[in-house]
């Protein structure tokens, strides 16, 4: 009976496991690569700000990326924004944005920390044509969203194939799988690279510290290694005396 | 100089017990000498007490508790203060780490008796803290005003409720309004910043005042002031705090901030487990995440909650969930007198209570583990499992500790 | 407890200095980042930023009021008339040649600015602190017949002519304070900024 308990009690974390969880793909994210970032800060500007607010990064921040002042100024900022130090908000004004859209378009500062940079990744290319929503576009990621698919021209536009598919048992299962119908300006390979260099600046954005974090703590291990070295020597000294 | 030091010493001893409190808690306080790897935990406690101190005052220096402006402020500390949000980090995995550090010093008592006579109200101190610092934590955490905080708190205070005659208008006098806003914002804040912790501090001083009274325990749980030295009165197995443990534990602190630096700047969200993702979005009245989780550190008795789903003499489940983990958390203070072991460490105790012990862990990190998932029918089951092992760790202690084969205990420690 | 080998005082003596060193720099290292906490933030440095201001639309005679790094800053577009006046002033004003540093050296000049017509100051009194008020008229019945125009200051009755300096017998005992600014084009200013070619 005991033994019994005790096996149940061990297997629990793994019982634990079980529930169906969204296939995402990864997002292959890459801080470090500044040309990536800065192609992504182009469409971030271009394409999400005339609809989604950053208000906690400011434009100044985006010299990190190895950008001008000046170069931000005049390819980056927005009218709205007056000085380079201003954060980066949008002129639309959030009640209109329900009005239209049936939400008010989330703020992005921090995306992809709440999100996660692989939900953001598959979210951004699986839009599909839903003549029964609202905007006429439909995600399989985030169903009956209120977004409209803003990079179609793009990506070209994708529909929901359903297929019935007949394993090896005999079982029949239900696939469902996005095509691409018609072509937009760029390749698949070509979006999945630019939606791929938006995503690594929306995890720029969500922390723009974080190379900088990764870098000191190297520095900051190397310095309390060389700590414990030496307390350790003073504590097997003293402890010299103790039987 | 030297002399003008001795000079400047003696005008203070005159006036201050500056050198008797030196040498009555330090350097002529005897500790064991057999203190292992779980003894290391008390000093790192205070160490993370002072850093969770340090690091919130600068951080009260920029958040600000207002519901419209607290999500903006801790942004603002992580991306405009110099340095913010180092500090940030620190508080926040300094948090996860207090509860590390203090469960692993409360199992120690439990591993060699520490809480038995004479050490009971030594104990009884260290309970009482345990409280404050979930009060702090629960306290704390509504202050980023995320979606996690909110909910959470929404939850908790709605636990409050359910307490019979008095329950609604306790929630209503807690939260200062009908749901969490900016008034429970406010006072949580209060609490968080000076209630809890001069409530903290104080207990702190009480719980090195009564151990210093009666002196530690050790892994042998036998007391070394039975045998002391006839001539200079100290005990045989006793050695001066100073040096030996004020150099064994700044080995401890230093390999403390190893594990602690590694997690601030390579993993300060810990997977979601120190700071959840559902935090870096805006509390929202309106609309509520679909995975509501404490943090790590309460999600044993989360999970105790949970699992009581039946109505059961009249009381409702709500009720039974609520009572069970208030009992699970009290039951701690009966320790002392439930565990009727002769003898006092696990080296000289039986199997049963050695199965107990190892019974009772399995079950504590288990409910844990299910208290940061979603219920669904199976996880109920190992829930309800859990909770009753838990419950019968204790329930059935007088018993199992009077019936288990010990060995005899030593004169002198161990190591 | 008794040692059977010698206490090594040397070896002791080293190593509780070098842990203390090691420890020593460990803590200021560690107190650096919450000292400089305390320093302006990004969010007050992007306030404090320069202010451009177009200066195009301000009147002769007339004062354009705006705010930079929480102060005001007032700029004045003074007529010819105004002009004339400020040489004859010389042994009223206690610093008539702006020797004390109250005004980037590019405006140690007569009339304290870049051009001479357009004005740019910081308008705070240099007595305590107060805003004083903008009296270009002559002679006014509340100041007396020799008021020439110019500054006045309202708390304490302190005086300063059309080109702030600072006449003599009031508290204030200096001129007020010409900002930092550069001309951007012949209507725009920048205050807060030296401009280009000018060495400090």
């Amino acid at each position: 009976m005991v033994k019994g308990v005790l096996l149940a009690v061990l297997l629990a974390p793994i019982m634990a496991f079980g529930s169906e969880e969204l296939q995402l793909d990864t997002a292959p994210v890459n801080l470090y690569d500044k040309i990536s970032l800065q192609r992504g800060v182009h469409t971030f500007v271009n394409y999400c700000l005339t609809c989604h607010n950053a208000e906690y990064m400011r434009y100044k921040r985006l010299e990190d990326l190895g950008l001008t002042d000046e170069q931000i100024k005049y390819d980056l900022m927005l009218a709205v924004a007056k000085r380079i130090g201003d954060p980066m908000t949008v002129a639309m004004d959030g009640k209109d944005a329900k009005d239209w859209f049936g939400a008010t378009p989330p703020d992005l500062s921090l995306v992809a920390r709440s999100r996660g940079a692989d939900w953001l990744y598959t979210y951004l290319r699986s839009f599909y044509r839903d003549k029964t929503t609202h905007t006429g576009w439909n995600n399989t990621v985030f169903p009956n969203v209120g977004m409209p698919h803003v990079l179609h021209e793009l990506q070209g536009t994708q529909v929901l194939k359903t297929e019935v598919e007949t394993d090896a048992q005999g079982h029949k299962h239900e696939v469902q799988q996005l095509v691409l119908q018609s072509p937009g300006t760029l390749t698949p390979l070509q979006y999945d690279m630019m939606v791929a260099d938006l995503v690594n600046y929306l995890v720029y954005m969500g922390e723009p510290e974080r190379t900088f974090r990764i870098k000191l703590g190297i520095y900051v291990l190397f310095y309390l290694a060389l700590l414990f070295a030496v307390t350790y020597m003073l504590k097997k000294e003293y402890w010299k005396d103790v039987h | 100089m030297t002399n003008k030091l001795s000079a400047l010493l003696g005008w203070i001893d005159a006036r201050f017990p500056l050198t008797a409190l030196w040498k009555s808690q330090l350097a002529e306080y005897y500790a064991p000498k057999n203190f292992n790897f779980w003894y290391y935990f008390g000093s790192l406690a205070l160490l993370v007490l002072v850093m969770q101190i340090v690091t919130g005052i600068v951080l009260t220096m920029h958040y600000k508790p207002d519901s419209s402006l607290a999500f903006g402020s801790v942004e603002y500390i992580m991306r405009d203060v110099p340095w913010g949000w180092l500090i940030r980090y620190m508080h926040s995995v300094g948090a996860s780490m207090f509860f590390v550090v203090v469960y692993l010093h409360m199992f120690r008592a439990m591993l060699y008796g520490s809480y038995r006579k004479p050490r009971e109200l030594l104990w009884i101190f260290g309970m009482l803290i345990y409280l404050c610092l979930m009060a702090e934590a629960f306290f704390g955490y509504l202050l980023p005003w995320g979606q996690m905080s909110f909910w959470g708190a929404q939850v908790i205070v709605n636990l409050f409720d359910a307490i019979p005659f008095v329950g609604p208008d306790l929630a209503l006098w807690i939260r200062g309004d009908y749901a969490i806003s900016d008034a429970t914002l406010n006072r949580f804040f209060a609490f968080h910043v000076i209630a809890v912790p001069l409530v903290l501090l104080a207990l702190v001083a009480a719980h090195v005042i009564a151990l210093h009274e009666v002196g530690s325990n050790n892994p042998d749980g036998i007391e070394i002031k039975k045998h002391k030295d006839p001539k200079t009165g100290i005990p045989l197995d006793g050695i001066p705090f100073h040096p030996y443990y004020t150099v064994k534990d700044m080995l401890g602190v230093a390999a403390f901030l190893i594990v602690f630096a590694v997690i601030v700047f390579f993993i300060p969200e810990m997977g979601g487990y120190f700071l959840e993702k559902n935090n870096f979005i805006p509390a929202n009245s309106l609309q509520t995440p679909t995975h509501i989780a404490p943090l790590w550190f309460f999600t044993p008795f989360y999970s105790i909650l949970r699992a009581n789903v039946f109505n059961f003499l009249w009381i409702p489940a709500k009720l039974w969930g609520v009572l069970s983990m208030a009992i699970a958390v009290v039951i701690y203070f009966f320790l002392p007198w439930l565990d009727r072991s002769p003898v006092k460490s696990i080296r000289y105790r039986g199997p049963i209570y050695k199965m107990a012990l190892t019974l009772f862990v399995i079950s504590f990190v288990t409910l844990g583990y299910l208290g940061t998932l979603p219920v669904d029918p199976l996880r109920t089951v190992l829930a309800q499992i859990g909770t009753v092992i838990y419950f019968l760790f204790f329930f059935l202690m007088p018993w199992y500790t009077r019936l288990d084969k010990t060995k005899p205990e030593p004169e002198r420690v161990r190591w | 407890m008794a040692d059977n080998n010698e206490v090594d005082h040397a070896r002791r003596r080293f190593l509780i200095a070098a842990t203390t060193a090691v420890g020593g720099v460990a803590t200021v290292a560690t107190a650096v980042p919450f000292v400089a906490s305390m320093m302006p933030s990004q969010r007050a440095l992007a306030i404090g930023a320069p202010v451009e201001v177009d200066i195009g639309k301000v009147e002769s005679g007339m004062k354009l009021d705006i705010e930079w790094q929480s102060k005001p800053v007032w700029i004045v577009n003074r007529t010819k008339d105004m002009l004339a006046t400020l040489p004859t002033l010389s042994n009223r004003l206690v610093d008539p040649n702006s020797e004390v540093p109250h005004q980037p050296p590019y405006c140690k000049n007569l009339t304290r600015s870049i051009k001479p017509e357009y004005f740019v100051v910081v308008g705070i009194c240099t007595h305590l602190g107060c805003v004083p008020t903008f009296r270009p008229e002559k002679a006014p019945p509340d100041l007396g017949p020799s008021w020439p125009g110019g500054f006045f200051c309202p708390c304490h009755g302190s005086r300063f002519d059309l080109a702030g300096r600072v006449f003599k017998g009031v508290p204030a005992p200096t001129n007020l304070v010409v900002p930092s600014y550069r001309y951007v084009n012949d209507t725009k200013i920048l205050i807060g900024e030296n401009p280009k070619a000018a060495k400090s």
